[in-house]
């Protein structure tokens, strides 16, 4: 067993809390070997950062490890002095974090970062330790790495400074190296590569490095064995293929279940139309007869930001957004926006809904004219309330003083959609229309989970009676099982109430499932828009095809093999 | 903010004894201020009750005290006990009247110029910025010097309060503008005001009904120690002959008076009101720190 690197036994991590200790970690048990890429999956609040932070020995205060062992090497981690962790990390165990933007120091050169941490874990001469940065920059595949060493960190992308915090978790070549959600801030084309880099330096090192995600896509492709936690406990382990392909636990396969297929469109996100209650006839109220038509069309449209004078003699320069040729979309239709971050598909869905004006080209809605022509109070309520927004962020997106109901019934009170008296009653039909419980009113957004704040957020676009509905990656901050839900409610919602929908995502597993038609971005432009099937089947452009082969599939491991 | 102070409050507060101690000091103070005339042994400006053969008296614990009056007299025969209690009255109304005048105007600045950006912004902003290039003090020298030289006497004397809180409020309310401005900043960038325009709700109703609420968090932190620097700038006014006249007298006043003694052995008249001020001052200020831990989910 010279191959066992790491090892935990019966750990158990505790955050106290004077209304009673938190359990966080429980009974767990794991083993690392060198040259295996260990994944670690769960949700959100499964405990899996924190068992990666406890073997680093960083465990956020007040948590503490209340029980087991974790073993490296043979020598037990539980019962080192900090100081002597401290050197253990670097030296022995690495890590790369999730988010690029912020674990490197914005104020050094990538250069200095690199041969400054070399040189101390190493214990030798800078100048030495610079070559060794420019050779380490190099391994991590940086092109013309001398020269970017004396770059700063926001010169470079986010896949590139990701490379770089790898070469930095490398710099005092440890035996374990412990990623923490390493691609989930990175966009899919850029991801492969990254997870690529780390597949080969596992494998060349023969390091032992334990991968901890949400993503099943990720963990499918790059790992050799899973662990699957929930609540804290280990739910299922075992070679990846088994676990993927033959779960044993039911956990496991309502995960697996859930996650979108980028490969096909699945029925499950097709329910049929409930039967419509009275909330549905309210909803439906005042809505055209019917249903055919374009809900919208453009000219062609451009946004431009301005930039920043460099200088106060300087010209001021813009930044073009959006640069869009005519688009439509059909009433009742579902048009799927993707591109990757930074392309402009937040800002064109905030143009097409009103939110924000474009710079040239002009919007025109079936029902209201164009939107320059929108000058009345009274117009512009009225296309107010046509036309809602669901947005990314559960969190940001409900004022935290504001309890349910308030939230709820302001648009209505608002719109005169109904009287005081009736109020209270149809409030809570709309929480019950979107599956929560009608007395969820009296509550405050903070004591909802982001799934069910996301429930909430749809039930507050529903109370204006809109048409058309831009959900903006409605379903990014969210579960992989509470995602599926997400889905099926809103394309259940959809078939009911005949809504017209933008669904703007980054993922095109879950665009697909929705949508009628998609449109692809890429750097302002669309690059191609056409059928939801046919674009899938047979992608129209290189890019749609790039960022199907690089969108990680459930079930299609890289293995070692490939990558030598 | 107000739903943590449901579950949280009391748990928070009972587990820092400074805080607990600093927030019944003023509360202590606030009761024996407000409630002068209950409680003071004597109505230390009348006239008709004070004697010039009590002049003088020491604290009762020394010799030659009188247990009429618990911590002294002064020169006239006052009750000290009596005239701090009267004039930290004076020091808690100017301390809180001025505050509640800057967060007012400091709001209305900061929201507008948060909200609109662009040019309103700039605008307001920079007349914050050469606000705050004048020192508090200067700003209410000057107040106080033209509506002195404007006012009748008698007007002026009795108008004394009302004048130092314009004043010291007029000064103050640039820090409140800044600390709106920046937090709308951050509100404004939330989906929830988007959601709100999205609805079609008016501007008006999504700045005071949606953002308000959640910027009164440091607004309230900011306050708590302006008022206890509000306090002391009354009281520097009061100590240079600016402030309150010396027939109702504040605590700064107070102080001016007795130090003219201080070196006559008569100690009492300027120790008492200083310590009073100095506690005042930081009870507010320990109790303001604790707000703002409390409010930074951070910290906690």
């Amino acid at each position: 067993m010279t191959d066992l690197l790491c090892k935990t036994e019966n750990l158990q991590i505790t955050f106290p809390h004077r209304l009673g200790d938190f359990v966080a970690v429980q009974g767990f048990d794991m083993e690392v070997r060198r040259g295996e890429i260990v994944g670690l999956i769960g949700e959100s609040g499964a405990g899996k950062s924190t068992i990666g932070n406890a073997i680093m020995g960083l465990l956020s205060h007040p948590g503490k490890i209340t029980s087991g062992n974790i073993y490296l090497d043979g020598e037990n981690l539980i019962g080192t002095s900090d100081a002597q962790m401290a050197q253990l990390r670097g030296r022995r165990i690495g890590m790369i974090f999730q988010d690029p933007m912020t674990s490197l120091n914005p104020l050094m050169t990538v250069g200095e970062q690199l041969s400054e941490s070399i040189a101390l874990l190493q214990d030798i001469a800078l100048p030495k330790a610079w070559a060794m940065a420019v050779d380490r920059l190099d391994g991590v595949g940086i092109p013309d790495a001398e020269k970017r060493m004396d770059q700063y960190p926001h010169e470079f992308s986010g896949g590139m400074r990701q490379r770089v915090v790898i070469a930095l978790a490398m710099a005092g070549d440890p035996d374990l190296l412990i990623a923490d959600e390493p691609t989930t801030a990175l966009d899919v084309s850029v991801q492969k590569q990254v997870l690529d880099l780390i597949r080969q330096i596992c494998v060349k090192g023969s390091l032992g490095v334990v991968l901890v995600t949400h993503d099943m896509g990720v963990i499918s492709e790059t790992a050799d064995r899973i662990y699957v936690m929930r609540h804290g406990k280990l739910v299922e382990t075992g070679p990846t293929e088994q676990v993927i392909e033959a779960p044993s636990e039911q956990y496991t396969k309502d995960l697996i279940a859930a996650i979108p297929s980028i490969d096909r469109r699945e029925d499950r996100f097709v329910n049929p139309p409930k039967k419509t209650g009275e909330i549905d006839q309210w909803l439906l109220k005042g809505g055209p007869a019917h249903n055919d038509g374009d809900y919208l069309t453009t000219s062609a449209l451009t946004k431009d930001f301005s930039i920043r004078k460099t200088s106060f003699w300087g010209k001021s320069s813009s930044f073009r957004a959006v640069n869009v040729e005519a688009l439509t979309i059909k009433r009742g239709e579902v048009l799927g926006l993707v591109g990757e971050s930074g392309s402009g598909k937040s800002t064109l869905g905030r143009i097409l809904t009103g939110l924000i004006k474009p710079s040239t080209g002009s919007v025109s809605f079936g029902d209201h004219g164009a939107l320059a022509d929108i000058k009345s109070a009274r117009a512009r309520k009225a296309l107010r309330r046509d036309v809602q927004v669901v947005f990314q962020d559960p969190y940001s997106s409900l004022n935290s003083r504001m309890r349910i109901d308030q939230i709820l019934a302001e648009p209505i009170q608002f719109h005169g959609l109904a009287g005081k008296a009736e109020m209270g009653h149809l409030v809570g039909a709309l929480l019950e229309r979107v599956g929560l419980p009608a007395d969820s009113g009296r509550k405050f957004p903070h004591q909802f989970s982001g799934g069910q704040r996301q429930r909430i957020c749809i039930a507050r676009a529903l109370s204006v009676r809109p048409r058309f509905l831009l959900c903006d990656e409605p379903t990014s901050a969210l579960d992989v099982s509470i995602q599926a839900d997400m889905l099926a409610l809103l394309m259940e919602l959809r078939r009911s109430l005949g809504l017209t929908m933008l669904f703007v995502s980054h993922d095109l597993a879950v665009v697909r499932q929705v949508s009628d038609r998609v449109a692809v971005m890429k750097a302002g432009q669309i690059v191609e828009c056409q059928d939801a099937e046919a674009l899938y089947n047979a992608p129209g452009s290189n890019y749609t095809q790039m960022l199907l082969d690089t969108a990680p599939r459930v079930g299609a491991r890289n293995t070692s093999e490939q990558i030598n | 903010m107000f739903e943590k102070i449901r579950s949280d409050f009391w748990y928070e507060l009972l587990n820092s004894p400074v805080t607990v101690v600093s927030s019944f000091i003023i509360l202590m103070m606030v009761i024996g201020c407000t409630a002068a005339p209950i409680f003071a042994p004597h109505t230390p400006f009348d006239p008709a009750t004070i004697s010039i053969m009590d002049n003088n008296l020491p604290p009762v614990w020394e010799a030659g005290s009188d247990p009429r009056f618990l911590l002294g007299t002064d020169l006239q025969g006052r009750d000290v006990l009596s005239a701090m209690l009267y004039g930290g009255r004076i020091s808690l109304l100017v301390g809180l009247g001025a505050v509640a005048l800057s967060v007012v105007i400091g709001m209305a600045v900061g929201l507008f110029a948060g909200y609109f950006g662009g040019m309103t912004d700039a605008v307001l902003m920079r007349i914050a910025e050469i606000q705050f290039a004048f020192p508090p003090i200067l700003i209410a020298l000057l107040f106080n010097g033209i509506l002195k030289a404007t006012l009748p006497a008698d007007i002026f004397s009795q108008a004394a309060v009302p004048i130092m809180i314009l004043a010291i409020g007029l000064a103050g309310w640039v820090q409140f503008a800044r600390i709106v401005r920046a937090s709308v900043l951050v509100q404004r960038g939330q989906d929830y005001v988007t959601a709100c325009q999205a609805i079609g709700l008016p501007t008006f109703s999504i700045i005071l009904r949606h953002i308000t609420p959640n910027i009164l968090g440091p607004v309230l932190v900011l306050a708590m120690l302006q008022i206890a620097v509000a306090i002391v700038t009354e009281a520097t006014l009061s100590f240079l002959g600016l402030g309150t006249p010396l027939t109702e007298p504040s605590l700064g006043a107070l102080i001016q008076i007795g130090s003219q003694y201080l070196f006559s052995g008569v100690w009492w008249v300027v120790i008492f009101p200083g310590t009073m001020l100095l506690v005042m001052v930081v009870a507010f200020n320990l109790v303001a720190d604790w707000v703002r831990d409390y409010l930074n989910p951070r910290l906690r």
